[in-house]
C-alpha cells in the first residue's frame, strides 16, 4: 500500500501574494456596498503595506524554499521587486486618491484591478517557470490595458486601451512562441532545467530562436525600441494614476523576469544576447531621448523618458554580470521613486480635458507653488542623475556595471545620452522658475493631503538615497541570486 | 557623552532647517535666540564630550555614523574622531561661536532679513564642526568647502550692496585657488595610501618616500595658504570685511581662517617627514606676519586694520607650526580666537553705535561715552599687542622661543612684527577712543550698546586676559597645561621623527620674554607719542616718507599687481571665450546645430508616431524577424 504523496507546495512562499489578491477580491466585494470609493483606496494600501511587511519578515526563512513543485521562489531577488512593485503600489494609490477624485474618475474597481495587475508583478518576479511568467504577465496586462481605457469618456483613453490590448495582444503571441520553442528544444519549461540543458557547446538553433521571441515579448513589456511606439499613445492617452502606476511596475516586472531568464537559462549563450540586448539599450535610450525633445506636452515628454530609462536599465542588463544585477535592482527602485514622483506632480497640475499638461503651462511654477515646484525639480534633477540625488547613483552603479563587463562604449553612449537628457528635463525646470505665468494659465487646484503624502515620500527617497547610498546598496546586494 | 558627538552638529543643522525654512514666520526675535540655543547645546555636548577626553582609551575614539559611498573599492565612512584636538578646536568653535551668536542678536537688530542671517551663521557653524570633528581627509575637504561656502554667503549678505558682491566673489574665487591644490593633496593621499582615515595615513606615512610625503604636505598647504590668508593669497581677507561684524569675528578671524593652522597641526606626522615643506610653511608664516603688520600701520578703516592684524597673526600660527612647534601654534590659535573676536565685537559695537562709521579719521574720544567697548577693546588690544601676562603675551611668546630655537632670522621677523603689533593697535586704540572728537554728528549719536553687545565683550575680556594660564611657559618650569593635553595627538610624530633635545635655558627664555615685552611696550608708548601727544608727527612722517608711505597706504599695489597679472588677462581670455568661442562656436556650431540636428530627428520620430496601430505592428514585426535571424543564426 503506498501512500499518496501530497506535494509540498509551500503556501508561505506565496503569502505576500495571496495578501494582495485577497485585498483585491475583498475590494471588488466592497466596492457593492460601500459608496466611498476613498475608503477602499486606503483599505488597498494596506494590504500592499502589509504584503510589504509579510514578505520582508519572511526573508529568510520558510518562504526561501521554491514554492509549488520548483514553478516559483520568493529569493531575495524576488523579495527586492516585490519591494519596488509594491512600493509603486504604494505610491500610486496614494497619487491615485487624490487625482481620481479630481479628474471625476473615482471608482472601486481601479483600486482592485491595480491589485491584481500588482500580484501578476509579483508572480513575474517569483517566476522560475515560462508557464508562471506567462500567467503573471498576462495578469498584469489585462489588468493594465483596462485600467488604461478607465476614463472610458475620454477617446485618448478609450484608445490608449485598446492599442494598448492589440498590442499586447501581438507581443505576447511572439512571447508563447518563444516559450514553445525554448520548451521543444530543451523539454521543459522550468528556468534551470533549461539552463542545465543548454551548457556551453551546445548547438540549438531552435533554442536560441525562442530566446530571441522571448526577447522580443520582454522588449515589448519594457518598451524597448523598435517596440515602443505603443507607449507614447498608451502613457499619454491613460489616466495620469494609471500611467504612473504602469509606467514603472510593468517595466520592473518585464525586468524582473527578462533577467532571471536570461541568467539561470541562457548563461551559455551570453555572448550573443549581450549583442542583443546591447545593440536594443543604444536605440532605446537614444531614440526616447530624442523624441523626448521634440515633445510640447511633459505628460509625454515623460512618456519618451521612460523609454529612454528603459535603454538605461538595458545597459545593466547587457553587463551580464552580478554586478549588473544589482546596478538594475538599485536602478530600479531609485526609477519608481523619482519617477512616480514626475508623474504624480504632473498629475496635481492635471485637470479634466487635459487641461494643465503642457510644457508652457508649467510657466511661474514655482511663484504660484513652491513646493510643488522644488519637488518636482527634485525628481528631474534625480532623473538627469544630477548629483548627490539618487539617480546620479542609479546611472552610476548600471554606468560602472557595463565597463566591468567590458562594455566601455555602451557605457559611453548611455553618458552622452543622459546629457542629451539633460536638456528636456532642465527645460521643465526653466519654465517653472524662470518664466512668468500666462494670464490665461488654469488654476492650480489644491492637492489632497494623500498626494502630499506620495510626494513628500518620493522626495525624500529621492534625496535621502542621495545622500546616503551605502544602505541601499547593502540591500541590493541581498537581493542577487544564486 | 562622546559617542554622541554628532549631535554637537546636528544641533546647529536644526536651527538651519527651522530658520531657513519657518523663519519668516517665527519672527525675529525667535530667529535669534534659536540660533543661540542650537549652538548652546552643541556647546554643552563639546563641554561634556571634553571632559571625558582624559578617560578614553589613548585619548581618542573613532565615532563611526555610517557608511556613506561604495563604489567598488572606494569606500568612505561618515564617522566623527574624538581627540585633545578636536575637541579643543570644537569649544572654541562652539564657545566663541555661541558669544558671537548672542552679541550678533544685538548687532544685527535693524536688519531685516535676520533669518536668512542666522541660518548662515548656524550652517557655518556645523560646516566647521564637520571640519574639525571628521576622522579623514574627505571629511576634512567637505568641511572645508562648507565653510568657504559660508564665508561667501556671508560676506555677501548684504548682496545689494556691491562691495559687498564683489567682495564675496573675491573670497570666493581667491579661495578656489588654494582648494584646488588642497583637492590634489587630498587625491594624492588616496593614491598613495589608498585610504583617506587619518590613522591609517598617518600610522603608514613612515614607509613613504619623502618625495611624495613632501608633494602631498605642499599641495595641502595650498589650501592652508588660501583658508588661512596667507602670501600671496591673504588679499580676499581685507575685503571679507564687507560681512557683518559678527561674520568677521566668527568666520574671518576666530574660526574659519584657523582651519589651515588646524589642518597642518592635524596632519604633523605628515609635516614632520617633510621637512623641506615644514620650512617653506615657517618662511610664508613669518613673511605674512611681518607684511600684513606693515599695512596695518597706515590703515584708516578700524576693521580693516583688525583683518590685517589676522593676517598677521595668522602669520605667526603658521610660521609656528612651520617650525614643528604645533602645540603652540594651537595655543595662539585659541587665545586669538578669544582676544580677535573681541577686537572684532568691540569694533562692531563701535560701528553700530556710530551708525555704520568706521573711518577713525571720523570718531574719537568715544571713550567716556562707551567705557565698555572701551576698556574691553583696550584688554584685547593689549593681548593682540602680547602685553605681560595677558594671553596674548604668553602664546606669542612660546612661538617667539620656538622659532628662537629654530631659526634666527625668523625669530627677529617675528619679534620685530610683534614690536609693529603693539603700535598699530595702540594707534586704532588712541585715534578712535582717546583724543577729541573728529565729527561732532557722530559723537553726538554715540552711545554704548545694550548688555546682549556688551556681555559677551566683557566675558571675552576675561578669557583674553586668564587665557593665557592654558600655556603657561614651560621653560620657566611652570606647567604647560596645553601641552600635555595634546601630547597624544603628537605622540606618532614624536615615534617618526623624535624630537631634538634642545631646550632653552631659563636664562634665555626670561631674556626672550624680557625683549619682546620692552619692544611691546616701546610700541605701544610710541603710538601714544605719535597720535595723542604729537598727532603733527604721523602727518610729518607721512610727508616724509611719502613713497613708504604711499606704497604701505595702498597696501602694495597687490590687488593692482593680480589685477594686471591675472584678473585682466583671465577677464580678456573670458570675453574672447565668450564672444567668440562660445558664442560663436559652441553656442550657434555645436548647441544650436546639435539642438537644430537632434530636434529634427525628434520631429521625424514624433511623425513616424502616426497613432495607428497597423504601422507599430509593422514595426514590431520587422524587429522581431531580425532579432529571430540573429539568434537563428549564431
Amino acid at each position: 500500500m503506498t501512500a499518496i504523496e501530497i506535494p509540498a507546495l509551500n503556501f508561505a512562499a506565496l503569502l505576500p501574494l495571496f495578501i494582495v489578491v485577497g485585498t483585491g477580491l475583498l475590494v471588488v466585494v466592497l466596492d457593492l456596498f460601500i459608496a466611498d470609493k476613498k475608503s477602499l483606496g486606503w483599505l488597498s494600501l494596506f494590504g500592499v503595506i502589509l504584503a510589504a511587511i509579510v514578505g520582508n519578515m519572511q526573508q529568510g526563512g520558510a518562504g526561501f524554499d521554491p514554492a509549488f513543485q520548483n514553478v516559483s521562489l520568493l529569493d531575495g531577488y524576488a523579495n527586492f521587486f516585490n519591494i519596488i512593485f509594491l512600493s509603486t503600489a504604494a505610491l500610486s494609490i496614494l497619487v491615485a486618491l487624490g487625482y481620481l477624485g479630481r479628474v471625476g474618475l473615482h471608482r472601486g474597481e481601479y483600486y482592485a484591478l491595480l491589485l491584481f495587475a500588482t500580484s501578476g508583478m509579483m508572480a513575474m518576479g517569483m517566476a522560475t517557470d515560462l508557464m508562471v511568467v506567462f500567467i503573471g504577465l498576462e495578469t498584469m496586462s489585462i489588468a493594465l490595458y483596462v485600467m488604461s481605457a478607465l476614463n472610458r469618456h475620454s477617446r485618448p483613453s478609450g484608445e490608449a486601451g485598446i492599442k494598448y490590448f492589440l498590442m499586447g495582444s501581438f507581443a505576447s503571441a511572439f512571447l508563447l512562441y518563444g516559450m514553445a520553442l525554448t520548451y521543444g528544444a530543451t523539454g521543459s519549461t522550468n528556468f534551470s532545467d533549461i539552463g542545465s540543458v543548454l551548457t556551453a557547446g551546445t548547438v540549438a538553433p531552435m533554442a536560441m530562436l525562442g530566446l530571441g521571441l522571448l526577447l522580443v515579448g520582454f522588449a515589448f513589456k519594457v518598451a524597448a525600441v523598435p517596440f515602443q511606439w505603443w507607449t507614447p499613445d498608451v502613457y499619454h492617452g491613460a489616466p495620469t494614476a494609471v500611467t504612473t502606476f504602469m509606467s514603472v511596475g510593468a517595466k520592473a516586472a518585464g525586468f524582473a523576469t527578462l533577467m532571471r531568464l536570461l541568467m539561470v537559462s541562457f548563461p551559455a549563450f551570453a555572448v550573443d544576447w549581450q549583442l542583443a540586448i546591447a545593440v536594443l539599450a543604444v536605440l532605446t535610450m537614444t531614440l526616447g531621448n530624442v523624441a523626448a525633445l521634440a515633445q510640447k506636452d511633459v505628460k509625454r515628454m515623460l512618456a519618451y523618458s521612460s523609454i529612454a530609462h528603459a535603454g538605461y536599465i538595458l545597459v545593466g542588463v547587457a553587463a551580464a554580470t552580478t554586478e549588473g544585477i544589482k546596478s538594475v535592482l538599485f536602478y530600479l527602485l531609485i526609477y519608481a521613486f523619482m519617477n512616480i514622483g514626475a508623474f504624480a506632480v504632473v498629475g496635481v497640475l492635471e485637470q479634466k480635458e487635459a487641461i494643465g499638461t503642457k510644457l508652457t503651462e508649467y510657466a511661474g511654477l514655482a511663484r504660484k507653488n513652491p513646493w510643488l515646484a522644488m519637488v518636482m525639480a527634485l525628481f528631474l534633477f534625480s532623473l538627469t542623475g544630477f548629483p548627490p540625488l539618487a539617480g546620479f547613483w542609479g546611472k552610476l552603479y548600471i554606468f560602472r556595471a557595463a565597463v566591468n563587463a567590458d562594455l566601455t562604449w555602451l557605457a559611453v553612449v548611455a553618458v552622452i545620452n543622459s546629457g542629451v537628457a539633460a536638456f528636456y528635463y532642465l527645460s521643465v525646470i526653466v519654465q517653472m522658475y524662470m518664466k512668468p505665468a500666462a494670464d490665461d494659465a488654469p488654476e492650480i487646484l489644491p492637492s489632497t493631503p494623500a498626494t502630499r503624502i506620495a510626494l513628500a515620500v518620493a522626495g525624500l527617497a529621492v534625496v535621502l538615497i542621495g545622500i546616503l547610498p551605502a544602505s541601499l546598496v547593502d540591500m541590493v546586494a541581498k537581493g542577487v541570486f544564486g | 557623552m562622546t559617542n554622541f558627538i554628532w549631535l554637537a552638529i546636528a544641533f546647529p543643522l536644526v536651527g538651519v532647517v527651522v530658520n531657513g525654512i519657518f523663519g519668516r514666520k517665527l519672527g525675529r526675535a525667535a530667529n535669534g535666540w534659536i540660533a543661540v540655543g542650537t549652538v548652546a547645546a552643541a556647546f554643552v555636548v563639546g563641554v561634556l564630550s571634553f571632559l571625558q577626553v582624559p578617560s578614553l582609551p589613548e585619548h581618542a575614539q573613532i565615532v563611526p555614523l555610517w557608511r556613506w559611498i561604495t563604489i567598488g573599492d572606494f569606500e568612505v565612512y561618515l564617522s566623527l574622531l574624538v581627540d585633545p584636538l578636536s575637541m579643543l578646536m570644537t569649544l572654541v568653535v562652539t564657545g566663541v561661536g555661541l558669544l558671537i551668536h548672542i552679541y550678533a542678536i544685538g548687532y544685527m537688530d535693524h536688519d531685516k532679513d535676520v533669518a536668512r542671517f542666522f541660518t548662515y551663521l548656524n550652517l557655518f557653524i556645523a560646516s566647521m564642526l564637520i571640519l574639525v570633528l571628521s576622522d579623514n581627509f574627505l571629511g576634512l575637504y567637505v568641511g572645508w568647502e562648507l565653510v568657504g561656502a559660508c564665508s561667501y554667503l556671508l560676506i555677501g549678505f548684504w548682496f545689494y550692496k556691491d562691495s559687498a558682491a564683489d567682495a564675496g566673489k573675491k573670497a570666493f574665487i581667491v579661495n578656489r585657488v588654494g582648494d584646488f591644490g588642497f583637492a590634489l593633496g587630498v587625491f594624492l593621499i588616496w593614491t598613495t595610501f589608498g585610504t583617506l582615515q587619518y590613522t591609517n595615513v598617518f600610522e603608514a606615512a613612515g614607509d613613504k618616500p619623502v618625495a611624495v610625503i613632501t608633494a602631498i604636505t605642499a599641495l595641502l598647504f595650498v589650501g592652508a595658504i588660501g583658508k588661512s590668508a596667507q602670501l600671496p593669497l591673504y588679499v580676499w581677507l581685507p575685503d571679507a570685511m564687507e560681512g557683518p561684524t559678527p561674520v568677521s569675528a566668527l568666520i574671518h578671524a576666530a574660526t574659519m581662517v584657523t582651519a589651515g593652522v588646524y589642518m597642518i597641526a592635524r596632519s604633523n606626522v605628515l609635516y614632520a617627514l617633510a621637512p623641506q615643506t615644514s620650512t617653506i610653511v615657517a618662511v610664508v608664516g613669518g613673511v605674512t606676519a611681518l607684511f600684513a603688520a606693515t599695512i596695518a600701520l597706515v590703515q584708516f578703516d578700524l576693521k580693516r586694520v583688525m583683518a590685517y592684524s589676522t593676517i598677521s597673526q595668522l602669520g605667526y600660527m603658521v610660521m609656528a607650526v612651520g617650525v614643528g612647534a604645533y602645540a603652540s601654534g594651537i595655543f595662539h590659535l585659541v587665545t586669538h580666537a578669544f582676544f580677535k573676536a573681541l577686537l572684532f565685537m568691540a569694533a562692531g559695537s563701535v560701528m553700530h553705535a556710530a551708525h555704520d562709521v568706521i573711518d577713525m579719521r571720523r570718531l574719537g574720544g568715544l571713550k567716556a561715552k562707551m567705557p565698555i567697548t572701551y576698556w574691553t577693546f583696550v584688554v584685547g588690544g593689549l593681548a593682540l599687542a602680547g602685553f605681560p601676562l595677558t594671553a596674548g603675551f604668553f602664546s606669542k611668546d612660546e612661538i617667539l622661543a620656538k622659532t628662537f630655537e629654530a631659526n634666527i632670522w625668523l625669530y627677529a621677523i617675528g619679534v620685530f612684527t610683534a614690536l609693529l603689533t603693539a603700535f598699530y593697535t595702540f594707534r586704532a586704540i588712541f585715534m578712535t577712543f582717546h583724543g577729541k572728537p573728529k565729527d561732532a554728528e557722530v559723537y553726538e549719536h554715540i552711545h554704548e550698546n545694550k548688555p546682549v553687545m556688551t556681555v559677551p565683550l566683557v566675558i571675552l575680556a576675561g578669557l583674553s586676559i586668564f587665557g593665557g594660564l592654558l600655556g603657561l611657559p614651560g621653560g620657566l618650569g611652570l606647567p604647560n597645561w596645553l601641552d600635555g593635553w595634546l601630547e597624544p595627538v603628537f605622540e606618532l610624530k614624536n615615534m617618526f621623527v623624535p624630537a631634538e633635545a634642545v631646550h632653552t635655558g631659563v636664562g634665555t627664555e626670561v631674556g626672550l620674554m624680557a625683549l619682546s615685552s620692552t619692544l611691546v611696550i616701546l610700541g605701544i608708548v610710541a603710538a601714544w607719542w605719535v597720535y595723542l601727544r604729537k598727532p603733527q608727527i604721523a602727518e610729518k612722517t607721512a610727508q616724509s616718507f611719502a613713497a613708504g608711505y604711499k606704497l604701505l597706504a595702498n597696501k602694495y599695489y597687490v590687488d593692482e599687481i593680480y589685477d594686471a597679472l591675472f584678473v585682466n588677462p583671465a577677464r580678456g581670455l573670458g570675453v574672447f571665450f565668450a564672444k567668440v568661442v562660445d558664442m560663436g562656436v559652441i553656442d550657434m556650431v555645436l548647441v544650436d546645430g546639435t539642438a537644430k540636428s537632434v530636434g529634427y530627428f525628434g520631429r521625424v520620430m514624433s511623425r513616424w508616431q502616426t497613432g495607428y496601430i497597423r504601422n507599430y505592428v509593422v514595426s514590431i514585426f520587422v524587429g522581431a524577424i531580425v532579432i529571430g535571424a540573429y539568434f537563428f543564426l549564431r
